[in-house]
């Protein structure tokens, strides 16, 4: 199905079983431990071996020699495979780090070898034996030493470029009348997810199956093949079950490569986990960003110029952290310019994580707008409702498919008591300072081609097959939701079957795109199979309805199970999307409010309430949606408050390489939360008239409690995370 | 994790013996610390005396009027205990700020004051580290210190003790008993229990290898408002950036035994004496000595807005 041109009533619009608050369709698999997740997949009648990595002890060089003797004689052990035996290996198309294999070491914790045993215990024990001459070479781990050296990177196809410009800006900022010029930053931050990344390869012959974790199957499927050096068309992949992927399994990971390796080597289905030690520097994380932003107004209030540069490192070959993405799209403005640069790190691969770009861009430009605002003395929501825009701003042709941030800001307000709030330093509960806070939200919507299959069985049952995966986000439901719609089933007519590369290829889970592709994706199957079984009945297809269980065609009725008849019926195809993305900018738009109390005495910042306000399309169901977003406002805390991977910039690692060391928020962090989606459709998104809000919910979250902390305190923190030793020498004594 | 040999010791004196005898025996209690270390090979003992069932987990008042707490008694079981409830509060409250629930049913008394440090450069095999492997050099030093000592350091470790319990030992002046190899028995001030860094970081405490910790006794208690207040990145479930753990008495009066600054639980009478004059004064006095890194420096302030708060919420 093309979808070129804005949705017209369909047969979604009935919100029959779409849009209604069902709970997880898979919640009891997970709630009773019956979901297999990657490493769990066991066949008791197959002699699995346990494979442990090795990672490197170094950030960079090479390696001269790898001494496994002992490791090879150590109990149990059936083989060990290294970076050295097999060579160089061809790199995948998402992979910037190489995850294994040849003399190079391009940072720390770099997979460089597997050793296979029949326990697992037995595999760690003898990882520890295993020897390794390097020869270490200098690196550059510092982004703020490196930035002088950062360069323009090429504008990579499909991708938006570095810099744009539109007007004069420097004119323009030098004559305004207020102004701000401040540079912030954020730091590296890792995925965390609670499922490492896993894998079980079993060969089988040349043909190989391969049960992991992974959010994007045939990107995956793609790089492991290249990665290998085998047909794509020979390998099986399947992941039905991932616990958290939050982008930090979109791409190929070692531990498939290196449970392909060792099950080679061992002879026998291989399983290996990536311990959590390794994962902070063996796979990939947000990188680290400099931003610098300058805003320019009028004393109006109304913004005249606006600018924003942001420098981030990655390994060579490696890709921006594009942090000015929103300011190309949030406000008005006439005369506007961004820029990114990046610089070379030899840390671990910087790459997608949850929001890339935004979160980290709104972490920055949302603390600016407060600081303008207050500079102009005026409410930060007024300064944005004032500046808001219903254009692209770099291209006022281009108007936006739907937006409505203002409705966001102006309900939050009310709902949260933002009239509450006092000057800085105002309000006091006992020995907490408190403040109130407000960041706007936005995440573009972005649209992936997202293919299904959906058969009718002689039982009436529809049966869904896609590579789409849920990531914990709540896709087997939606998908689910959307077969009943199409077809006039209660949803226990619907099995759904996901992460399994025989199925059609989907858009993946990613980016937030995840729900509304996928399940446009279904729709359009969905519509086949409508056609097949009206065509098999000889309906028209134009007047058929699809209702209780029943298809309809004027006083013709016939109940779908015999319709299906014995050999059943399937419809399959692909969504494809148009222009309509082109012409129209496609955004999500949404607003925190967020109170909380800092310690008079420690500086300790704790949340007391938070609010997000949504506005992203339709909501498929406000169950599964609420839950993308209190996760992400959970993990915008984190950001805010105490996530930070800590770089030892002498020999070059994250030092803080477990749960222990990198805070991520706990319940004590995380007290009221609220979420309210404005009532709407986009029409121009897809057939399902819905976008995504996995990711919308972290964004602007960190900015609304670092100006909370400033309303609280009156003191301005740029500097991400904001830990008490940050406030601590600007509140007021208390000996 | 290296493979290992396990006993259940039939009794105090014969686990205390077969540990002294093999030097590369290790007790274990609740395993919450042991078994984590033995996973990344930071510790490698070839063989574990299991001391769970010497019936080490009784909480009894002793004949001075104070209270025997029994090496194996649970971290869960200690904090709820009614007298310690009633009479040493400050323990009370620096357990439950300690770990989690889960951890807390396992932790035991002697392995709660015998936890390793949580240096992250100690916790990567590897980084050098003289306390990991003696003579190897000291990583943190000029790395990543935000959570390090700034008292009572050496050139040689800079890492703290992460226990919040042994905080509330230390201003209560705990001992503690144990039994040698050899079968003699000695009591221990907790006061010189634990030891600084100094050359030798591996050496934590002057417990013999095969000594076996059998209780912790509390003198009979001293009243006063019993505070622990310990400060950190997130709301649980973290170690102590900075912990006070102080017992203040009507007059102003008192004693505060302070963590995460030092490679023990760090008590100076002497600043004790300026309780009476505030914060500053008594801060000044404990933190005199003080070496911070770059990254640690704000524990100074810490220590002194921390210590104010808690005096005032004593007076209060
Ligand atoms: C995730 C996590 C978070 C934590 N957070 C905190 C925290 O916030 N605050 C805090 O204070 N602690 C914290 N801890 C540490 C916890 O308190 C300790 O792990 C626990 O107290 C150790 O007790 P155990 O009985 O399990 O000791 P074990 O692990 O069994 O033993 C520890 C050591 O003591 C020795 N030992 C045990 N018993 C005896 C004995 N009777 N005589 C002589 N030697 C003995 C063992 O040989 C070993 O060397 C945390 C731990 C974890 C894993
Ligand atoms: S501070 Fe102590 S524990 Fe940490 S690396 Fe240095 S020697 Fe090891």
């Amino acid at each position: 199905m093309q979808f070129d041109t804005p949705a017209a009533t369909n047969p979604i619009d009935q919100l029959k079983v779409v849009g209604r608050p069902i709970h997880r369709i898979d919640g009891q698999l997970k709630t009773t431990g019956r979901a297999m997740y990657a490493y769990e997949w066991h066949d008791p009648n197959t002699p699995y071996a346990y494979g442990y990595p090795v990672g490197a002890a170094i950030a960079k060089g090479r390696i001269k020699s790898i001494d496994v003797s002992a490791a090879k004689k150590a109990p149990g052990v059936l083989a060990v495979v290294t970076t050295l035996d097999v060579g160089e290996l061809k790199k995948g198309q998402f992979n910037t780090a190489k995850l294994f294999g040849g003399d190079r070491v391009q940072h720390y914790h770099q997979a460089i070898a597997v050793v296979v045993a029949q326990t697992f215990e037995q595999a760690r024990a003898a990882a520890a034996l295993v020897r390794v001459d390097y020869v270490v070479e200098k690196g550059a781990f510092d982004l703020e030493k490196a930035k002088d050296s950062a360069i323009e990177p090429a504008a990579k196809p499909g991708e938006a470029p570095p810099d744009t410009a539109v007007g004069d800006f420097d004119a323009a900022f030098a004559s305004a009348p207020v102004t701000l010029d401040e540079t912030y930053t954020t730091p590296d931050q890792s995925h965390c997810m609670m499922e490492p990344h896993a894998s079980i390869a079993a060969w089988n012959g040349d043909k190989l199956t391969v049960w992991t974790s992974s959010q994007m199957i045939d990107w995956w499927r793609s790089d492991l093949a290249t990665t290998l050096g085998i047909d794509k068309e020979k390998l099986h992949l399947m992941s039905p079950f991932i616990g958290g992927g939050f982008g930090g399994k979109l791409f190929l990971r070692a531990d498939a490569v290196l449970a392909a390796f060792g099950a080679k080597a061992a002879g026998r289905p291989v399983k290996v986990a990536l311990p959590r030690p390794l994962m902070a520097n063996n796979t990939t994380h947000r990188p680290a960003t400099i931003q610098r932003i300058r805003i320019g107004a009028g004393r109006d209030g109304r913004i005249a110029a606006i600018a924003h540069e942001s420098w981030s490192g990655d390994l060579p070959g490696g890709g921006l952290e594009t942090a000015v993405n929103q300011t190309r799209l949030l406000y008005a403005g006439a005369h506007r310019m961004t820029a990114m640069r990046l610089a070379t790190l030899d840390l671990a691969e910087g790459n997608a994580m949850r929001a890339p770009g935004e979160a980290p861009g709104l972490m920055a430009l949302e603390i600016a707008i407060d600081e303008i605002a207050e500079k102009l003395d005026m409410d930060p929501v007024q300064f944005r409702i004032l500046n808001d825009t219903q254009v692209d701003p770099e291209n006022p042709k281009r108007p936006f498919s739907h937006r409505n941030l203002i409705g966001c800001l102006e309900v939050g307000a009310e709902r949260f008591g933002w009239s509450q709030r006092g000057r800085p330093g105002a309000r006091r509960d006992g020995n907490w300072l408190i403040g109130l806070g407000v960041a706007a939200a936005f995440r573009n919507n972005l649209l992936i081609p997202s293919g299904a299959r959906v058969r009718l069985d002689r039982e009436g049952i529809v049966t869904v097959e896609t590579d789409m995966t849920d990531i914990g986000t709540g896709s087997y439901t939606i998908i689910a939701q959307t077969a009943a719609e199409m077809l006039g089933l209660p949803i226990e007519k619907v099995a759904v079957h996901l992460g399994d590369s025989h199925f059609p290829v989907s858009a993946g889970s990613g980016g937030q795109f995840g729900g509304n592709c996928s399940t446009a994706g279904v729709y359009a199957a969905c519509v086949k199979l409508r056609e097949a079984i009206a065509q098999k009945l000889g309906f028209n297809s134009d007047d058929v309805v699809f209702e209780n269980g029943e298809v309809r065609s004027g006083n013709r009725s016939v109940r779908l199970a015999e319709a299906a008849g014995s050999d059943g019926l399937v419809g399959e195809d692909t969504i494809q999307w148009g222009d309509l993305s082109e012409t129209h900018q496609q955004s999500t738009f949404g607003a925190h409010f967020v109170e909380v109390g800092v310690d008079v005495a420690t500086g300790e910042s704790r949340i007391r309430r938070m609010l997000a306000v949504c506005a992203a399309g339709r909501i498929l169901n406000p169950i599964t949606a609420r839950s993308q977003v209190i996760g992400a406002m959970t993990m915008g805390v984190g950001g805010a408050l105490s996530e930070e991977l800590a770089v030892d910039t002498r020999s070059g690692f994250f030092v803080n390489h477990d749960l222990a060391g990198y805070e991520v928020p706990v319940h004590a962090d995380i007290p009221h939360q609220e979420v309210i989606f404005m009532d709407e459709t986009d029409p121009m998104s897809s057939p399902m008239k819905a976008k995504g809000v996995g990711e919308l919910g972290l964004c602007g979250v960190s900015a609304a409690i670092a100006n909370a902390i400033y309303n609280a305190t009156g003191i301005r923190v740029r500097h991400y995370p904001i830990t008490l030793d940050k406030l601590i020498g600007g509140l007021p004594d208390v000996a | 994790m290296r493979a290992f040999t396990y006993e259940r010791a039939p009794s105090v004196e014969a686990a205390a013996k077969a540990a002294a005898s093999n030097p590369e025996a290790k007790f274990i209690a609740g395993g919450t610390n042991l078994l984590d270390l033995m996973k990344l090979e930071i510790e490698t003992p070839t063989h574990l005396i299991d001391v769970n069932g010497l019936g080490l987990d009784q909480i009894e008042p002793t004949q001075e009027g104070g209270l025997r707490i029994g090496a194996l008694v649970r971290n869960t079981d200690l904090a709820g205990h009614g007298i310690v409830r009633r009479d040493y509060g400050l323990l009370s409250r620096a357990l439950l700020a300690g770990a989690s629930g889960q951890l807390r049913n396992k932790a035991s008394t002697a392995g709660n004051l015998l936890q390793r440090t949580r240096c992250p450069y100690f916790y990567d095999t590897n980084q050098p580290c003289n306390k990991r492997q003696p003579g190897s050099g000291c990583s943190a030093i000029g790395g990543f210190t935000r959570q390090h000592a700034v008292i009572g350091t050496s050139e040689a470790c800079i890492a703290t003790n992460p226990s919040d319990m042994a905080i509330a030992m230390r201003a209560l002046d705990a001992v503690v008993e144990t039994v040698k190899g050899d079968g003699s028995h000695r009591a221990i001030p907790i006061a010189d229990f634990h030891r600084l860094p100094g050359d030798t970081p591996h050496i934590e405490t002057v417990l013999e290898h095969g000594e076996i910790i059998t209780a912790v006794v509390l003198p009979p208690p001293i009243g006063g408002r019993q505070l622990y207040r310990k400060v950190r990145d997130r709301a649980s479930y973290a170690f102590a950036l900075v912990s006070i753990g102080a017992v203040i008495q009507p007059d102003g009066t008192g004693r505060i035994a302070v963590g995460g600054v030092a490679h023990k639980p760090w008590r100076v009478e002497a600043a004790e004496a300026e309780l009476p004059k505030g914060a500053r004064a008594a801060a000044g006095i404990l933190l005199s000595d003080a070496r911070p890194t770059d990254h640690n420096r704000f524990k100074l302030d810490l220590v002194e807005r921390t210590l104010g708060a808690v005096i005032a919420e004593a007076r209060g």
